[in-house]
């Protein structure tokens, strides 16, 4: 194509690069919102406190989600580890 | 001074001193080789811990991990990611310069070159790229010792100078979008859990930022001396690294990696963007994503650019954050600086060791170097950057305006 810049590894680079570099950390906050949605069982007192570090809220559909969401994360991780061993 | 002990066979050295008259055989031929070796080594000693802060800068700055913690697993990772990959040790030379002209005198002068280059940034604090002063000092040392020719022009800018130039912009984009949407994601997270999550996910991302490094750029040094041991003869052209290079250079990256290059990781963690957690995570994601990717491609790629685009558009994707693009700036300078500097002093290197000609030369060089760095660690001293004073208010320059009485109690 080009002799100077390979184009398409410059097309990959980007595209994949927005998915792993930019999506995964996304869906951490994905995860991380879920995470903290406030519980059935009302705990008024830790919700939504400035400078409250307690990251989970007890909602539980909101902590399978999160689970999803890191689990997602973690096999992102998981892949580029496998992306180094497997010739990069 | 011992004659050649492998007169059949191509000894490039023998070559080398072939062409200039007046000195029959080939002198000094194993003891340089250890001394390239060695060099190589502390190159890449000084390649580990220039580097430290691109995997670590913004987990020190937000708090993510403590100073001393954070080198510790960065140089166990960079360990590690060594022994991940083998198979682009080679490629830095070969495919930048014509291997059957680079002597051993060549090697080590470009070695000189990228470790001089590496000390006077760190001093300034400047993360310039690790992986530019290595090539920029073998390419400065082989256009001195052959001309032009030697150089695969194509080469160099296909697979350097144009990467280099695309890398941070792209990683900078990158982790902009990242910031952006991290943001926007967990607005309605209180901000105390929020940095609290993110920390937790900054020493992942982090992690895999040193991973990357040590496969990148231990890989360097590894080519360069399975490079002088080919130059050498010991190896036949096309050998892969041995073993005990491998696990030499994985050791002295890591090791310089431990030791921490504290100016360089203020720089990038305080002088550079007011850094967050979210930001942090953004950052090396986009770092590690971006380096992972390129090298499979096959381009040498300086993870120091991409880490310092990543942070520059961290900062950019965040509205309201500080960037100081005066610092930004400064940088960019020294990028540009990198190869041409390195290769100016490689060339230097080259022709002191040429005039006085044979092993004497290169001990000539070894001296000179050995000063210079004993310089510049020297004048460090006085504004001493440690972990202790490395999260200190940035106030416009690498040393930390007060000096900080911490620094004797720990």
């Amino acid at each position: 194509m080009n002799s100077w810049i390979n184009l398409h590894a410059l097309w990959e680079i980007v595209v994949v690069g927005l998915l792993a570099g930019a999506g995964l950390p996304a869906l951490f906050a994905v995860g991380l919102r879920a995470l903290s949605l406030p519980g059935s069982r009302g705990q008024a007192g830790n919700g939504g406190q400035v400078g409250e570090e307690r990251i989970v809220g007890g909602s539980v559909p909101g902590m399978v989600a999160a689970g999803l969401c890191f689990a997602v994360v973690l096999a992102g991780l998981g892949w580029g580890i496998y992306y180094i061993v497997a010739g990069s | 001074m011992t004659d050649c002990q492998r007169p059949g066979q191509l000894c490039r050295q023998c070559l080398d001193r072939a062409g200039s008259a007046g000195e029959p055989g080939c002198v000094g031929n194993d003891f340089l080789l250890v001394l390239v070796v060695v060099t190589a080594l502390a190159f890449d000693f000084t390649n580990g811990f220039h580097d430290t802060g691109n995997a670590m800068a913004t987990s020190i700055a937000t708090g993510a991990l403590g100073p001393r913690v954070a080198v510790a697993l960065s140089g166990l990772l960079n360990l590690v990611g060594a022994f991940l990959s083998l198979s682009v040790a080679a490629t830095i030379a070969s495919g930048l310069v014509d291997t059957n002209l680079v002597t051993l005198t060549v090697v080590f002068a470009g070695l000189a070159g990228g470790i001089t280059w590496n000390l006077l940034t760190w001093f300034l604090g400047i993360p310039s790229s690790s992986s530019h002063a290595l090539i920029g000092g073998v390419v400065g040392a082989t256009l001195a010792a052959a001309g032009g020719h030697a150089v695969k022009w194509h080469g160099l800018f296909q697979k350097v100078i144009i990467p280099a130039g695309l890398s941070p912009v792209i990683a900078g984009l990158i982790a902009a979008i990242g910031t952006y949407l991290v943001y926007l994601i967990s607005r309605r997270v209180s901000e105390g859990a929020r940095g609290h999550g993110f920390r937790i996910g900054q020493i992942g991302s982090a992690s895999m930022v040193s991973l990357a490094h040590g496969t990148n750029d231990a890989q360097k040094t590894m080519g360069v001396i399975t490079l002088a041991l080919i130059a050498n003869g010991t190896l036949h052209s096309g050998a892969k690294a041995p073993f005990w290079v491998i696990l030499s250079c994985a050791l002295a990256i890591s090791i310089g990696t431990y030791t921490g290059g504290w100016r360089v990781i203020r720089t990038l963690g305080k002088g550079l963007v007011e850094i967050e957690a979210p930001q942090g995570m953004a950052a090396e994601s986009s770092s590690a994503a971006v380096i992972l990717l390129s090298s499979h491609f096959g381009y040498s790629l300086s993870t120091t650019h991409v880490a310092t685009g990543s942070i520059l558009g961290t900062g950019v994707g965040k509205k309201g954050a500080t960037v100081r693009w005066s610092v930004a700036g400064r940088m960019a300078t020294a990028w540009l600086l990198t190869l041409p500097a390195a290769g100016a002093v490689g060339a230097a290197g080259y022709g002191l060791a040429h005039v006085v000609g044979g092993t004497a030369g290169v001990l000539v060089d070894l001296a000179i170097l050995l000063a210079v760095a004993g310089l510049i660690y020297a004048k460090s001293r006085a504004t001493a950057v440690s972990h202790s004073n490395v999260n200190s208010e940035w106030t416009g320059s690498v040393a930390p305006s007060a000096p900080v009485k911490e620094v004797a109690a720990v």
